[in-house]
């Protein structure tokens, strides 16, 4: 009975088809108060007053709390914590919380938020690269010293960029412009608190961050860690919206705290777009040079990047710009400088394919009109460009499993490509792309030599096996991902595997679910926690059948300490030179299947009856595994930058038909595929994959936030349009194949990697069937007529 | 009980409920604060996602946009009155199966609309099924595998109709 690879509906699919699953604001805690948010009207302002006589007064209210209340700023990460729980002298955004108000009642708080005043003195505001760049005396964070409103500038640069330029047979430029765009999950933000005894708190949030929430939440309300529990219930839709702490929680902790009572925060949906953190727009140059035989030679890049009015993680954003693109294909010669800029707008931060998504689209379409004006098949040429297996790259990414050169082939043949490239009629294209991603970042967010994911695992009695994990499910399906590792190790079905997760009291630390880590770490954790009891119940099975327990092999240092069995029986340090692949765990000769531990010699013994032995004279039975990535990266300034234990790989060949009446794009037909490695789950695969299409096709098509003097223009999903049922192309999901050695069971990621290629595979699409190269997102009607009408001699 | 409020009874799942409510009162905030059936979802609160569709006489309805005061003697059904007991409604059960959820959200509101197109069109084509479910916007699946599970929902019951 295989778990891994079999297609496994989500262990909570019933909770979620029969309205059972408890969201953040389903929870019915005893009496709380109701917290509203006024925001700032003004994109940069001075706070002269607030007037609350009134509001303090005013029915059911019970408690205001404003910037005065809190000390610290906070951010998700250490180096740029610039963000105040509430706005203290000056307002940076529109939307940006000045005043919270807590009353017995959602409607007496929202009532009383009306008779606050407040007496703005406007400034200067920033909306834009231009008047960011300039010096100016108001800056956003005068605190960092700087002349203008830059953030975070990174430059890096490897090989020799002119030489690689004279070897290019064609050098192509262009500059490319990217809007606004956000997650839109369907499940605003929430949260709500309970007061426990002692005066502690339990914060149940809508978080992808669980241990980061935690620690801001302790910092802020300078209270210890092991006052604060933090519970993450189901959640609907992250894609890195809710992986940073934010505002509205340290709130409602702060009023929970002062008031001795539960609180409840739940956001309108025009507050989600006030609270934003999504994709950076960006403006990018980038000049690519290609020699026909020996491949690209030479990538220059040079990007801007609109953070708004605080850091998020716009550092790592600020990178990811940049060295994302040393993937998938070598270039031996690359360069980028990529310039963060503070905004008076909504913040950015990290969306699905955080940083490598607009850069993508540039570098897949620039590569295009390379192999356009080459006259060369922009597949078959791919082909030879991608990354070898065990390789390293310039800027000294460690390159492990690559299957994507296969899946490539599969896509080619699935699409028909030979048949339809530059062979369709005038309004109808086919277009490649494809792309690279990381599975978590190697290094921590905080500096630590801690395992960047612990699982614990405890079996019972009659053989029920519990997981205790800080990863956050946001609907991705980590849970059951963690289930079907234990499920697979130890032989039992995966209806006999429950999973606690996401909740800081009980489970160990995990960092949460952004970066693409979880499968990656937290899979692996899970599934040493389990080979690490399959080895405490191996014992117990020889003393039944009275045979000589089998060696552990390699195992060194930590003796009886089974929990590092993975790598090699040691713990694991950074620092530690790599401990070789994931052994096969098998290789004892011991097999877990269906409920029964068979020896090497052929006992069968039943498992429970192993398990009950295993209990006599021990107790409990408990293990954990861990995760760390080994050491690797070169000791450059920002070599942490993008390295991660394995990478996925991505191939997208997308169909349209453009009309050139009306300049209306639609994608009929999208063949895809991506290299995740092992396939844990088809259909959580699957749906990875066709939730990405969904995604980027929002991007690349229709999504656009529009700000008006900093203030969101269209802030609803009737205005922010994202695409229905009837946008979707039909998807077409072609077999990578693809093993990854230190991924669990062969797994690397798949939420991604696979939506920054889709939208450069439409553009290109759109060329072969029209002719034209749009430059900026989305891809409107307006734009195509415009391009068209403007060919000069027209066509391709 | 507020001077302003008014009675109003209904079928809520099968069983009849009369509660007073405030003449602002969404069905939506009459199901889930006061029933504390809060399978319904609000996203938006605008009548702009679908998360928020249950039932009413069998037809979809945006319960944000529906006072619950215009609900007198109908008939209202949510996401909790689909399965009995554990006996998972074929729409629901096609769900499960095809991954046709991740998480969660839009779930009810997409099942709901399933359950109303298979009463009114047991034989849907997969036009009239994509049309079904483009009334409510899911972000996480991209609605392939939704549509795959009412058309497998859709072909399971039939059969089982023969």
């Amino acid at each position: 009975m295989e778990v891994i690879g079999t297609r496994t509906p989500l262990i909570d699919a019933v909770e979620k088809v029969t309205g059972r699953a408890q969201f953040t604001d389903d929870l019915h805690l005893p009496r709380p108060l109701f917290i509203r948010i006024l925001r700032s009207p003004y994109a940069s302002a001075k706070i002269l007053s607030l007037d609350l006589t009134l509001a303090k007064k005013a029915s059911g209210v019970r408690a205001i709390v404003t910037g005065s209340d809190f000390e610290k700023t906070f951010g998700v990460l250490p180096i740029s914590k610039d963000e105040p729980a509430m706005a203290r002298d000056q307002v940076r955004y529109v939307g940006e919380p000045v005043v919270a108000i807590a009353a017995e009642s959602d409607r007496e708080a929202f009532e009383a938020l009306s008779l606050v005043r407040v007496d703005y003195e406007v400034t200067q505001e920033s909306l834009s690269f231009e008047e960011s760049m300039k010096e100016r005396p108001d800056r956003i964070h005068p605190e960092l010293g700087k002349s203008n409103n830059l953030h975070k500038s990174v430059e890096q640069k490897f090989g020799d960029l002119g030489k690689g330029f004279s070897e290019s047979d064609v050098v192509v430029e262009g500059s490319f412009e990217f809007p606004s765009v956000t997650h839109g999950f369907t499940e605003p933000h929430a949260t709500q608190v309970r007061v426990e005894s002692h005066g502690d708190i339990t914060v149940f949030s809508a978080t992808q961050v669980p241990h980061y929430l935690h620690r801001a939440i302790s910092e802020v309300l300078e209270i210890p860690m092991h006052r604060i529990r933090v519970v993450k219930p189901f959640l609907g839709g992250g894609f890195g919206g809710k992986s940073d702490p934010f505002p509205h929680e340290m709130i409602a902790a702060k009023v929970a705290l002062r008031t001795g009572r539960n609180t409840k925060i739940t956001f309108e949906r025009v507050e989600v777009f006030f609270s934003h953190h999504g994709r950076h727009p960006s403006r990018i140059k980038m000049k690519l040079g290609v020699n026909r035989d020996s491949g690209i030679r030479a990538l220059d890049g040079h990007m801007m990047i609109d953070g708004g009015a605080y850091g998020s993680f716009g550092v790592v954003t600020t990178y990811y710009n940049g060295v994302l693109l040393q993937g998938p294909y070598q270039i031996p010669n690359f360069s980028f400088h990529c310039d963060r800029y503070y905004t008076n707008k909504p913040m950015c931060g990290a969306m699905r394919g955080h940083g490598g998504v607009n850069p993508r689209f540039a570098s897949e379409v620039l590569l295009d009109e390379a192999f356009t004006q080459l006259k060369l098949d922009p597949c078959e040429e791919r082909l030879r460009l991608f990354h070898e297996p065990n390789s390293k790259t310039p800027n000294e990414f460690r390159i492990t499993s690559v299957g994507i050169r296969q899946g490539l082939i599969h896509a080619m043949e699935a699409s028909k490509w030979k048949e339809k490239y530059q062979k369709l009629p005038y309004g109808k294209g086919i277009g490649v792309a494809c792309g690279f991603f990381i599975s978590g970042s190697a290094l921590p967010i905080h500096w630590n030599q801690m395992p960047q994911s612990t699982v614990r695992l405890t079996i019972d009695y009659d053989g029920g096996v519990t997981l205790y994990s800080g990863a956050s499910d946001i609907g991705q399906g980590s849970d059951t991902m963690l289930a079907q590792m234990a499920a697979q190790v130890l032989g039992v079905p995966i209806s006999q595997v429950k999973v606690f997760s996401a909740d800081t009291r009980l489970c160990p630390i995990d960092y949460g679910s952004y970066s693409s880590r979880v499968t990656f770490m937290a899979g692996n954790a899970a599934r040493n926690a389990a080979i690490s009891m399959r080895r405490v119940l191996i014992q117990a099975a020889c003393e039944l059948a009275e045979i000589p327990e089998p060696p552990v092999e390699e195992m060194e240092e930590s003796q009886g300490d089974l929990s590092y069995f993975r790598q090699g029986g040691r713990s694991p340090r950074y620092g530690d030179p790599y401990l070789g692949p994931n052994p096969n765990y098998e290789q004892d000769g011991f097999k877990f299947s269906e409920g029964k531990i068979v020896t090497p010699r052929g006992d069968r013994l039943d498992l429970l009856k192993v398990i009950h032995r295993a209990l006599d004279g021990r107790g409990a039975l408990q293990t954990q595994g861990v995760y760390i990535s080994p050491q690797m990266g070169g000791s450059f300034k920002g070599a942490g930058a993008g390295l991660s234990p394995a990478y996925s790989y991505s191939a997208f060949i997308s169909e349209v038909s453009v009309d050139p009446k009306t300049g209306f794009v639609k994608v009929d037909r999208v063949t895809v595929a991506h290299d995740c490695g092992k396939v844990l789950n088809p259909l959580a695969v699957e749906g990875q994959l066709e939730g990405s299409i969904h995604m980027g096709l929002g991007q690349v098509l229709m999504e656009e936030i529009r700000y008006e003097d900093g203030a969101v223009q269209n802030g609803s999903f009737l205005e922010y349009k994202i695409p229905s049922a009837f946008e979707m192309p039909e998807v077409v999901i072609v077999p990578c194949p693809s093993d990854e050695s230190e991924g669990p069971f062969g797994a690397k990621e798949v939420g991604e990697g696979a939506l920054a290629p889709f939208n450069p595979s439409v553009a290109n699409a759109i060329y072969d069937a029209v002719g034209i190269r749009i430059h900026s997102l989305p891809i409107t009607p307006e734009k195509v007529l415009d391009a068209i009408r403007s060919q000069k001699g027209g066509g391709r | 009980m507020n001077q302003r409020d008014q009675m109003v009874t209904m079928v809520v799942n099968g069983y009849e409920v009369t509660r007073s409510v405030e003449p602002s009162t969404t069905l939506l905030e009459f199901l889930r604060e006061e029933l504390g059936l809060t399978g319904t979802k609000k996203g938006c609160d605008l009548g702009e996602c679908g998360c928020c569709t249950v039932l009413v006489g069998g037809k979809p309805a945006l319960s944000c946009l529906t006072l619950a005061l215009e609900m007198q003697h109908q008939e209202i059904t949510t996401i909790e009155g689909l399965a009995h007991g554990e006996n998972l409604h074929p729409v629901q059960k096609a769900f499960v199966e095809e991954g046709a959820l991740q998480c969660g959200y839009c779930t009810p509101a997409m099942i709901l609309n399933g359950v109303h197109l298979l009463n009114e069109n047991p034989t849907p084509t997969a036009e009239e099924i994509k049309e079904c479910v483009s009334g409510t916007l899911c972000r996480c699946t991209g609605y392939v595998k939704i549509e795959k599970a009412v058309a497998r929902a859709a072909k399971e019951s039939s059969v089982r109709a023969k």
